[in-house]
């Protein structure tokens, strides 16, 4: 009787560990189209990638591509609405079904991808760890650091990237460890270290919090890899194709020279058959997707393409400036790189 | 004849009256005093005027972006600019008046309970309890009788503290009053259901509460139902303030005599109505303190609703402080959400002294 009684609190404890899985073969569209928006799962907070500004409306790159998503399924960017989450409850939040896409700077690893039933439809941002360094101390390259006191976040993977970055290059360095990232950037300006380690997007708006900015340099070394992209429920591969297909439209208009600005012009007046297929002046490839032919169109004159989207939220166009790198189009010698719309 | 005039009394010694007296009988009464006093004088002369000079002298007040920011002091420029999101969170501007509406209702509502010549107080004061939230809830939320829908994920700010807050204290004291009751019943089932129900609520952290009303819950429940994320941290924080209202309330009904008991059992009076009109009446205006003192702590417990994704006055603050045009301004930040949070608790603090003076009946120090 004990027995039977454990083997069934072990089946339950089984079912909850493995978050059951059901399947959901092609729910979530008919879903969205039905209640009218797309429900995307946000961070609580990071600069450029989702914030709100003064009106409170949503800002940055993660919300951005949610935007694109309601741009193609409904062809108006507005129909979306946002549920900040946590680091901790993101994942549940997908399983769940309490968000359609979660669009919050989350790491693409294998783990994730495949253990958790969820999927990883695309890379928005190649981010990785960098160094922040002070240019009095003369270092231009991440291979000059042997020796440094370096400020770290503690109990965060920078930690062991850092081990074994100097590990491998032979150098050695002091690490100096703080639990709050506003205090590392605080210790870096008193210069009780002589470099800062951090993804490196969080360095460029760690940047802006010191006293003096033009006094700090990011060095251009990144290494670690940590792919941030969209996530969608495992199963649903009509919804993951959508979601996939938004951010290649953007890179794709991108690498076409498409803006939000001339796309509209361009679906009209240009015979390139590439723009003529993405924008669907010519053939039938948003009914592959379940989507309206122009649903590219609509993602790159609402929201943009990939270059404005980047731009206007972390690039040059925002306080960050932070340098395109790994970000850059294919073509220029970066990694953002979609297949053609064919 | 002579008039015998006395001479004027000569004044006290100059050292045993005025403030010199005072300092020294308070300041410096022996060798240990004075080198308190000195440690003392010297912490406020390193610290109070750094402060001063950061929060005032050199602040800047007038500007709309972080530009305006140049003397190097406190930019409160970036407080005044999302004032209003620290208040209203993302509710749409131009129904915010249905915010304010809803406050100024409360206050006027609650006018009558503070006059001493209102007559049926009582009725009055539940009528109130039981009307106003439902008419909170349709300005709030809207949705009917013409009024624009306004999800709950918009609430947000000084407006989101207060719901949980008020929801919180008005939801967790009546349960809590039941709560001790049913603990302290002669009725084996509900005394046990009572005991079970506080002694679990007690033993985990609200954030634990919090975090599985939004993590766990949602696994648990059928597929694209989704309960209100509010309403989730709405009930986790009543319940759990229940269990801990409980026990302060019942420490009031073990400080009342059995004496107390007994004649109103002889007075012919039932349960309730002895519960009611005898016992309930001593013994919560004993523990006054003690309720006060859990409401306060409920109020800065609001803050914890980060946890699940939810923008308070605490989370707006520090929404705001990760907008690249805004960053590097936490502190003026945490400065104002520390104000804002100790003049409601102080306010609270000081009603409570109010009351205690105004029931205190025969139990004089």
């Amino acid at each position: 009787m004990k027995a039977a009684k454990t083997t069934l609190i072990a089946a339950a404890v089984a079912a909850t560990a493995g978050l059951s899985l059901p399947a959901h073969a092609g729910t979530t569209l008919d879903a969205v189209l039905k209640k009218g928006f797309v429900q995307c799962g946000v961070s609580d907070g990071l600069p450029g990638f989702s914030y709100t500004d003064e009106k409170g409306q949503y800002k940055g790159i993660d919300v951005d591509v949610c935007r694109g998503v309601a741009a193609a399924v409904f062809g108006d960017a507005s129909k979306v609405r946002f549920s900040p989450l946590t680091a901790k409850e993101r994942f549940t939040a997908v399983q769940s079904g309490e968000v359609d896409v979660l669009s919050r700077n989350t790491t693409w690893t294998s783990s994730r991808d495949a253990g958790m039933g969820l999927s990883f439809t695309g890379v928005t941002y190649y981010d990785g760890q960098g160094f922040l360094v002070s240019t009095k101390i003369g270092v231009k390259s991440a291979k000059e650091l042997d020796g440094a006191s370096v400020c770290i976040q503690s109990g965060t993977t920078t930690e062991l990237n850092l081990t074994d970055y100097f590990r491998a290059n032979g150098m050695k360095y002091t690490p100096i460890t703080y639990d709050k990232s506003d205090e590392t950037v605080k210790a870096l300006e008193a210069g009780r270290c002589d470099v800062l380690t951090s993804d490196q997007s969080q360095l460029y708006a760690q940047r802006i919090k010191l006293g003096n900015p033009a006094d700090f340099i990011v060095l251009p070394e990144v290494i670690s890899k940590e792919p941030l992209g969209p996530v969608v429920r495992q199963g649903d591969d009509e919804w993951f194709n959508i979601v996939r297909w938004t951010l290649f439209a953007m890179v794709n208009a991108e690498e076409l020279g498409l803006t939000s600005g001339n796309v509209e012009e361009q679906a009209k007046t240009s015979a390139n058959p590439d723009v003529r297929r993405l924008l669907g002046a010519e053939g039938e490839y948003g009914k592959d997707l379940k989507l309206q032919k122009d649903w590219a169109l609509q993602i790159v004159k609402q929201v943009g393409n990939y270059g404005e989207m980047f731009e206007r939220n972390v690039g040059m166009g925002s306080e960050l400036k932070i340098a395109r790198g790994q970000n850059a189009l294919w073509n220029v010698g970066g990694l953002q790189y979609a297949p053609p719309v064919r | 004849m002579t008039t015998h005039t006395f001479k004027p009394s000569l004044p006290p010694p100059p050292m045993s009256v005025g403030p010199a007296a005072w300092i020294r009988a308070n300041l410096f009464s022996n060798w240990f005093n004075s080198l308190l006093t000195f440690l003392a004088i010297y912490l406020i002369w390193i610290l109070i005027p750094p402060v001063i000079k950061w929060a005032f002298i050199d602040a800047d007040w007038n500007g709309t972006s972080r530009d305006a920011c140049t003397s190097g002091g406190a930019c409160w420029v970036f407080i005044k600019v999302r004032f209003s999101q620290f208040m209203y969170g993302f509710y749409p501007e131009h129904l915010r008046w249905r915010v304010d509406l809803t406050v100024l209702l409360a206050i006027a509502g609650s006018i009558p309970l503070f006059l001493k010549a209102m007559p049926k107080k009582l009725p009055y004061g539940l009528a109130f309890g039981l009307i106003y939230p439902i008419v909170a809830w349709v300005l709030l939320f809207g949705g009917m009788f013409g009024l624009a829908e306004v999800q709950t994920s918009q609430w947000g700010g000084l407006m989101l503290t207060l719901v949980i807050a008020t929801v919180g204290i008005g939801g967790a004291m009546p349960l809590g009053i039941l709560l001790a009751l049913g603990r302290r019943s002669h009725m084996p089932a509900v005394r046990v259901i009572c005991v079970t129900f506080i002694e679990f609520w007690r033993g985990v952290p609200l954030i634990t509460v919090l975090f599985m009303s939004s993590v766990m819950l949602p696994l648990f429940l059928p597929e694209q139902m989704s309960f209100d994320k509010l309403l989730r941290a709405l009930i986790a924080v009543m319940l759990f303030e229940a269990a801990y209202i409980a026990e302060v309330v019942r420490g009031g009904l073990q400080a009342i005599p059995k004496g107390q008991y007994e004649a109103a059992g002889a007075m012919g009076l039932g349960y309730w109505r002895m519960m009611g009109l005898v016992i309930l009446p001593q013994a919560l205006k004993l523990v006054i303190p003690g309720i006060v003192n859990t409401f306060i702590a409920l109020f800065k417990d609001t803050s914890l609703v980060i946890i699940i994704g939810l923008f308070d006055l605490f989370n707006s603050i520090h929404q705001a402080t990760v907008d690249p045009a805004w960053l590097g301004y936490a502190t003026e930040g945490y400065v104002f959400a520390a104000l804002v949070f100790w003049i409601f608790c102080f306010g609270m603090s000081r009603y409570s002294m109010h009351i205690e003076r105004k029931l205190d009946r025969g139990h004089k120090r």
